[in-house]
Formats: C-alpha cells, structure tokens, sequence
C-alpha cells in the first residue's frame, strides 16, 4: 500500500470502517512511516478528547411535548397502550403491520413483550459498559462459558472471516429466564444474537421486525430461537442470518 | 395543529412515535451544531417531525435515525436560504475549495507537532465545533456525536462515501488546530 492510499484511509481505519484486509495494511504501512503514523496518531487523540465529553444537546421538554401534540393521538388506542406502554406498544403495531390483518393480539402480548425486551436487553449492553461477561474472539473459549450457566448450548460460530466479528457472549435475561447474548460486530454497529428455547413457536422462516429503530431478526433453527438485534441495516442483518446459519450448518455436517 | 384522526391515521401515528420519537434527542443536537441557537434549532427539529410524519409512508425501514436526520438536514437549508444569500454563498464558496482541493486535507497540516490535547470543557469543545465551516461541521457531528457510518452519512448529506472521508479528514484537522490555538489563548 502506498503513503496516499494509506492516508486517504486513515480516517476510516479509527472509525472502524475497514475490513480487516485493508486495516492490517493501513496499519503496517503506518508502522514504518513517521508521517501517517503522526497523522494517524492526531486523529486518534482528537476522537479520544471528543470522547470525553457529553457533546449533545438536550431536547427541552418543551419541544417534545409540542410535537407529541402534533402527532394525534388515538382515543380508541388509549386504554391499550396503558397496558403495553413502551416498547410493547411499538411492537404490536409493527407486528400487526407485518402479519396484517388477521393477527391475533391476545398471542402477540407475550410476544411482543419478549420484544421489547430483547431491544432494552441491546441497549443495556451498550450503555452500562457490559456487553461481554467472556471476552474472547475465540469461540472455542466463548462455547464452554456457557457451559452451567445455562441449559442450553447456543450455537457459537466465528464469522470473522465473512465479515461479523465475534466479540464474546453474556448471560442476559428476557421474560424472566436466562438467555445467551452472543455479541458480534460488524463496523460500528453491534449485534446481539440472543439465543434461547421455547419463546415462541417455529418460524418457517426468517421474520425482520423494527422496534424503536432497531432491526430484529428472529428465527428458528434445530429447536432454538434465534433472536439478531443491531442497529445495523435491515440488509446486513439479514446477510448476518444467512451467512451464521451457513456456518452452523457446515459445522453440524463435519 | 393536528393530523388526520382516520383508522389508518391512528395506526400510523402510533408506529411513528415508537420509531421516531427516541431519536429527538439526536435531531436537536444535529440542528443545534447546523443552525447554532436554540430557538432556531427548536423550529427546525419540530418541521423535522412534522414533515417526517407525514412522509412516513416513504420510510422503507432500516435505522430511522439517518432517515430523520436527512429530514433535519433539509429542513436546515431552507432556513439557511431563508437567512439570506450570504451563506450559501459561503457554503458555494466551499465547495468550490473543497473540489480544487483533492489531497488538501491531507496536507495542510503536514505536522500536527505530537502536543498532546489538553482537556477542554464541554461548552469550550460545542463552541469550536460550532465554528468549524459547515460541510465539515455537519460531517464531523454526525460522526462524532450522531454516531453514524460513513455509508449513512454518504446518504444524509447526498454525497459519495469519499467525500465524507475527506471532509472528515479535514474537519477533524480544523478542528484539532483551532482546539490547540483555543489551548494557546483561552
């Protein structure tokens, strides 16, 4: 790689937004060169120093409110979302707008419920500081961990190579039982792929659902249900999906 | 000011405040750096919603927050137009920099001399931000803060991911100058 190349780059490699091909290369040119390693060097401590503080603005309440007022509000919807309030509320509205009209609130409670909490259990990793209880690329190290700690065994698989770094994994709960949060990253963003048993019936295929943003994508596979949250495009996610249940298959083949 | 309160209406006003409303947050702050003072920044993030709602229908899925924070972003050029020619002007002007410029940005600022930063407040940090010309300025808060990817940045501000990675590389260079210079004389 030569210095240009390297230096139109260097940006994109502290964003995260390389491959790993191209990180290693911006990397070794960087190494043995005083000037990008300087620049790159810069960069880096600027994003620290940014780092370090709260450089948003809040939202008066004030504005909020006005807009909240904007949007109607239903009256017919009002008793039902004291009840679900929230995520759940969020849910139901983008599960009846997936399965249409025929869908059935009374299933969908729990359902959505398990939701919700699948996109708070996201953002709690990404908050407090606790996206991994076993940090490890490994996944003959991230495997074992789960071993007692609960009563499944998720499927672990490493899909670096295509393109899905594994981070680790973590125990986490949704709708009251212990479940496994696998977490990869792709870029910037982070999936978590919880895995767990019996919450909810087969899915014949792949259902993508989006919850205050977020993408979910669910699905089933040799009894376990599969859960992928991320704030990653709806796309990549569902590349995700096929590319992890590729690999498990392979594995189960060999 | 209220919309419709059809069947189809409620349904969609509901998704839409599940979807949108968390990101508030992100749109004001946005509006604050691009338009710098508050009340401004108020209007702005409130036409944002008001707009975004009513063109939910065109809303194709995936993360909603650049989809809003493109909605801002135009919201916050007409209200530039509307203060006048003077800083479209500008911005033209910058352009026009910015293309002659390939490569600039890598090196104007052949030795950022390795001083370590010193650790500013946050008010000091806002205010340099807020004086950094406005490509790099919007380029540099939607990465920084906004936390975008430079795919989803390339879509907000409509231009190639190459761009984003020359103004960002220029505006982080500005801006790490004017934080030295801000150390030097406080």
């Amino acid at each position: 790689m030569t210095c240009d190349e390297a230096r139109g780059l260097l940006h994109a490699l502290i964003d995260g937004e390389l491959d790993a091909g191209h990180a290693r290369e911006v990397e070794a040119h960087a190494a043995s060169c005083a000037r990008c390693a300087g620049e790159l060097a810069a960069a880096r401590e600027l994003r620290a120093a940014l780092r370090g503080n709260n450089l948003n603005y809040a939202a008066p309440p004030s504005l909020r409110g006005s807009i909240d007022r904007a949007v109607p509000t239903p009256v017919a919807a009002t008793s039902r979302r004291a009840l679900l309030k929230g995520f759940a509320l969020g849910s139901v509205v983008s599960a009846v707008a997936a399965i249409g009209v025929g869908f059935v609130i009374i299933g969908g409670n729990r359902d959505s419920r398990i939701l919700g909490e699948a996109v708070s259990a996201h953002l709690r990793s990404l908050q407090a500081d606790h996206l991994t209880d076993v940090l490890s690329s490994d996944r003959h190290t991230v495997k074992p961990w789960f071993n007692g700690r609960i009563d499944l065994a998720p499927p672990v698989i490493d899909l670096t190579a295509q393109g899905f770094t594994l981070i680790g994994g973590r125990l986490d709960f949704i709708d009251g039982k212990p479940v496994a949060a696998i977490v990869y990253r792709r870029r910037v963003h982070v999936i978590n792929l919880f895995v767990m048993q019996g919450m909810s019936a087969a899915l014949t295929a792949p259902k993508l659902e989006i919850i205050q943003g977020f993408n979910i994508l669910r699905w089933t596979d040799q009894g376990l249900n599969l859960m992928a949250v991320s704030d990653l495009a709806q796309d990549e996610l569902e590349e995700f999906e096929t590319k992890f249940e590729a690999a498990a298959k392979t594995e189960r083949a060999s | 000011m209220a919309f419709e309160g059809s069947e189809s209406g409620s349904d969609k006003a509901q998704r839409f405040r599940a979807a949108a409303l968390p990101y508030l947050g992100d749109v004001y702050t946005l509006a604050r750096y691009l338009l710098r003072n508050p009340a401004d920044a108020e209007d702005a993030a409130q036409e944002c919603y008001l707009r975004a709602f009513r063109h939910f229908e065109t809303f194709r899925g995936g993360p909603i927050k650049p989809w809003l924070l493109a909605i801002l972003r135009n919201v916050c050029r007409a209200e530039y137009a509307r203060r006048g020619a003077l800083a479209v002007l500008q911005s033209e002007a910058l352009d026009a920099a910015e293309e002659c410029a390939e490569g600039l940005w890598s090196e104007g600022e052949s030795s950022p001399e390795s001083s370590a930063l010193a650790r500013l407040d946050g008010e000091t940090v806002r205010r340099l931000i807020a004086q950094l010309p406005d490509q790099f300025r919007e380029t540099i808060v939607l990465r920084e803060i906004n936390e975008l990817s430079y795919r989803e940045i390339a879509d907000v501000i409509g231009a190639p991911v190459g761009t984003v990675m020359s103004r960002l590389a220029r505006g982080r260079a500005l801006l790490r100058a004017a934080w030295i210079a801000e150390e030097k004389e406080p």
